[in-house]
């Protein structure tokens, strides 16, 4: 075949400037194993003119070394196993060039067991081609190669359909495919450039258009890859500027690191995050020994640099620089979409250590929400991720961490999972239902000095007969929380406690009147709520409070600022059963979608893993679970 | 930013996050076109420094250009260095086939080097276009307790997250210019004014495309006496860069086997 091909040699006419660099493109090669990928490759090569002296021959002999048919696949499957085994088992790459740009062309093994090497191949690529047999059609790794490409962050895509000489080039049935797969990609949010008709062992529409296709109109494999964009670095972004390492080689301190989102200046005022602490950029550093190179002013998205601080503050790798407006978020829990590479299963309650950016801090996996079918994109629920799998889930760390979602800004909504020693997963930032708390843990005031009280806490407890303290009610909407708090203060009450509820509708409508529904609002509802219990609990009241509060890092803060004197309370029943009693309507207004974000429904509600006490309302009567609360009051509040 | 700029500040993010995570690192320097430029990139990543120890390991065969160039340099550029003389030839396996043999010698007397120092990691040079195994090669490549390579089961490595932690007794090379190619190089050392061994100029009719030692490394034929006829010659040549390093033609699997041993 390639002895028949009039290769219509194609090298690039070199008559620009040679000390100046071409452009570069990235595109990697990927698709279900032996749907023609290395020979497609091949094909590309051969017919551009790009094959190394005697490496055509060099191929033939190995084949025939192996008494078996020429294969192109033996240009880049470099390793003794890939040839003898006749399949691609890590990615590999190869330089080509057009009249337009420079290539490297990355292939990436499309047998399932190889998403690893699949993996490593694609996040390195601007683009992708990805390969369907005309006679076999759409097949699983098509599917979960364009899911996992959407998902590594590649927006650029064509399609080519190969082996149309075994469909005898026909029209009909390459309008199936092509409509089958667009609306896959379409579903996952991916609109392919153009989808191509090839033969790539006959050559057609590789590099010269087909004389057997003359039904299509599109450009060839190679036009396609020329028509790809190269990616801009994002430098009208917000700047986000990890931390890599801290120098003091000499008498400088110069922080380094890479900047991956938008730019700054000499003289910009930084904040780092989580620290939150703040300084000026003095200098950006640089080191050339080209004559008359002065150190630039100001550095961009994509640059390797250096810079030192207007005064000493203590920094370390792992924390994001941004400009004081458009900070990241800081949150100690989010939402990812994640693929699983690990030996052993990802499983729910397990820790593992997370690399964002320049960061690494120890996590846990809250939760796992859903399994992620990538053939048909269905959901089904499980307690582990098995090895090659997609998957939504709920990841807690155990202090901030400073990130954005991936939707907005990539480079920094993405990490990996470290299990012992490896990269077991890798996954993507959403913080849907969850509150950025960047503005819950920011202290704004200054110049503060505490005030010492006339009356100490003892005092206080000997003249009321009991402790000051706080007990936090958390359930679900219907759970019987301001059920149980008003009888329960009403009993506290008569047996003479200062006592007093605070209720989610009440402090609405003064204290929290400013605030809305909005993930970060019901944050702050929440702090001050938790703010206002603590300063009730030192004046020596028992104060109840009921609120859903489902999330776990509102609660901690809440227990930070009553310390000692918080109790919380589990008031327990499940969903069904809240939904069955459904006292304000609000269940059957979340299920018609009226009210989004609905916690149980909609939203998540994150139990509490060891509370003070658990009250089942499911199993209790309203008087029951009072008379329990009662003995926990007269035993834990008692002088 | 362009594509020069592009290679450079990659490599310059991977220097970085190896002398973070990598206690006990040292950079190979084989004198060759690559590891001045990775030398070069190791000073801007660390403003003017090379902050660890840069290693020849000497197989006593190299040309005396390369001999004159690393004497100069080393000391110009302020380096931290360290020579390692190769075990001699008659301790090495004399099965295999002369340059193999040769080769395995510069291996082990790698591998006793690694030993002698206690060098957790190993900057390399090498280029994914140089040479097939070469390009189905990580950034962080970990290797075996005795220097192997363990091709068909490597780490994943994506997002520029590297793998950076590794049982006791791991060894790992760092390749900062994996990306890079053949003209790239040149065209950087154009740009950046990077000193360079006279034997890459054509004298003749021939230069050295590739240098290693005397006796199994051989000239290309090239009428290019500067940089620029040389990236000009490249853009146009359709020999491949390790044409005249005879160890890699011995048999089709030579180099695969020399690399799995723990070869470069």
């Amino acid at each position: 075949m390639p002895e028949a091909s009039e290769a219509k040699v194609r090298l690039a006419a070199v008559n620009q400037n040679p000390s100046s660099a071409r452009d570069l493109l990235r595109i990697v090669i990927v698709g279900h194993v032996d749907h023609g990928k290395s020979t497609l490759v091949g094909r590309m090569f051969h017919d551009t003119g790009s094959l190394p002296d005697g490496k055509y021959e060099s191929i033939k002999a190995m084949c025939e070394r192996r008494g078996v048919p020429f294969e192109w696949a033996f240009l880049m499957d470099a390793l003794q196993a890939e040839r003898d085994q006749g399949i691609t088992i890590d990615t590999s790459q190869i330089w080509f060039k057009t009249d337009a740009r420079d290539y490297t062309i990355i292939d990436a093994p499309g047998h399932k067991e190889f998403l690893k090497n699949m993996i490593t191949g694609a996040a390195q690529s601007d683009a992708a081609l990805l390969i369907i047999d005309a006679a076999e059609g759409v097949r699983e790794q098509s599917r979960r190669h364009g899911y996992l490409l959407h998902l590594l962050g590649i927006r650029q895509v064509a399609v080519a359909v190969n082996k149309m000489d075994l469909i005898n080039y026909e029209k009909d049935q390459f309008d199936l495919i092509e409509q089958e797969y667009r609306d896959y990609l379409t579903s996952i949010g991916v609109t392919p450039t153009f989808v191509i008709p090839v033969s790539a062992r006959a050559g057609d529409n590789i590099v010269t258009p087909s004389d057997a296709m003359a039904w299509y109109k599109g450009p060839t494999v190679v036009k396609a890859l020329d028509s790809f964009m190269p990616n801009a670095a994002p430098v009208d972004r917000p700047l986000r500027f990890p931390v890599q390492d801290v120098y003091k080689f000499d008498h400088r301190r110069i922080i380094a690191g890479r900047i991956e989102e938008g730019r700054f200046s000499v003289g910009d005022e930084i904040v780092f995050s989580p620290s939150n602490k703040k300084a000026r950029i003095k200098s950006i550093e640089y080191w050339s020994t080209v004559p008359g190179k002065q150190a630039p002013t100001e550095a961009s998205a994509g640059e390797s640099v250096g810079i030192t601080l207007d005064e000493q503050i203590f920094v370390e790798r792992g924390e994001l620089i941004s400009h004081v407006e458009e900070s990241p978020i800081e949150t100690d829990v989010f939402r990812a979409r994640i693929f699983w590479l690990g030996q052993e299963p990802m499983t729910k309650g397990k820790s593992y250590r997370i690399k964002l950016g320049t960061l690494e801090a120890p996590v846990t996996i809250q939760s796992i929400e859903s399994i992620i079918d990538t053939s048909d994109l269905s959901n089904t629920s499980s307690h582990q991720v098995e090895r090659n799998q997609v998957a939504e889930i709920v990841i807690r760390a155990r202090r901030m961490l400073a990130l954005d979602e991936f939707a907005t800004a990539p480079r920094t909504g993405r990490f990996v999972l470290i299990d012992k020693y490896d990269i077991a997963g890798g996954g993507i930032v959403s913080m849907e239902g969850y509150a950025d708390q960047r503005g819950l843990i920011t202290s704004r005031s200054t110049n503060i000095t505490r005030v010492e009280h006339g009356v100490t806490a003892e005092q206080r407890t000997f003249r009321n007969g009991h402790k000051g303290g706080v007990l936090w009610f958390t359930g679900l909407s219907g759970a019987g929380k301001s059920t149980v708090a008003v009888a329960l203060e009403k009993k506290l009450f008569d047996k003479g406690y200062n006592v007093y509820v605070l209720d989610g509708d009440n402090v609405r409508h003064g204290l929290n009147a400013n605030l809305s529904f909005s993930p970060e609002d019901r944050a702050e509802n929440i702090r001050r709520v938790g703010e206002v219990a603590a300063l009730f609990a030192r004046a020596g009241v028992i104060v109840i409070t009921s609120f859903i509060s489902p999330y776990r890092s509102d609660r901690d803060r809440a227990r930070q600022a009553s310390d000692k004197d918080f109790h919380e309370i589990f008031v327990k029943a499940d969903v069904a059963t809240c939904e069955a009693r459904d006292p304000k309507g609000l269940y059957k207004k979340a299920r018609s979608g009226e009210i989004k974000d609905f916690t149980g429904i909609s939203a998540p509600y994150e139990a509490p893993e060891s509370p003070e006490l658990i009250i089942d309302t499911s199993a209790l009567p309203v008087e029951e679970s009072v008379a329990m609360l009662v003995n926990y009051v007269e035993t834990k509040f008692k002088v | 930013m362009d594509r020069l700029d592009q290679l450079e500040s990659q490599s310059i993010f991977i220097f970085r996050e190896a002398f973070n995570r990598i206690e006990n690192i040292a950079m190979l320097w084989s004198l060759g076109k690559d590891s001045n430029v990775m030398i070069w990139l190791a000073r801007k990543a660390f403003f003017g420094h090379v902050p660890f120890p840069v290693m020849h390991v000497d197989t006593e065969k190299k040309f005396p250009e390369m001999y004159e160039f690393r004497d100069r340099y080393s000391a110009e550029w302020n380096l931290n260095f360290i020579r390692e003389l190769c075990p001699p030839l008659d301790t090495i396996d004399d099965t295999l086939p002369p340059a193999a043999r040769s080769a395995a010698r510069k291996t082990e007397g790698l591998k006793l080097a690694i030993k002698k120092h206690g060098f957790n990691a190993l900057f390399a040079g090498i280029r994914r276009d140089e040479e097939a195994t070469r390009a189905k090669e990580r950034v962080f490549s970990p290797r075996g307790t005795t220097g192997q390579w363990d091709f068909k089961d490597q780490p994943p490595e994506f997002w520029d997250q590297f793998k950076t932690d590794f049982p006791p007794g791991t060894h790992i090379r760092v390749h900062p210019l994996l990306h890079w190619t053949e003209i790239d190089i040149w065209l950087y050392t154009l740009r950046e004014q990077i000193p360079t061994i006279p034997l890459y100029f054509a004298k003749d009719g021939k230069r050295f495309r590739s240098l290693g030692d005397k006796d199994i490394t051989s000239p290309v034929a090239s009428t290019a006496t500067t940089i620029e006829e040389i990236i000009e010659e490249l853009r146009t040549t359709k020999i491949s860069e390790r044409s005249g390093r005879a160890m890699d033609h011995e048999s089709e699997d030579a180099f695969e086997r020399l690399r799995a041993d723990g070869y470069l």
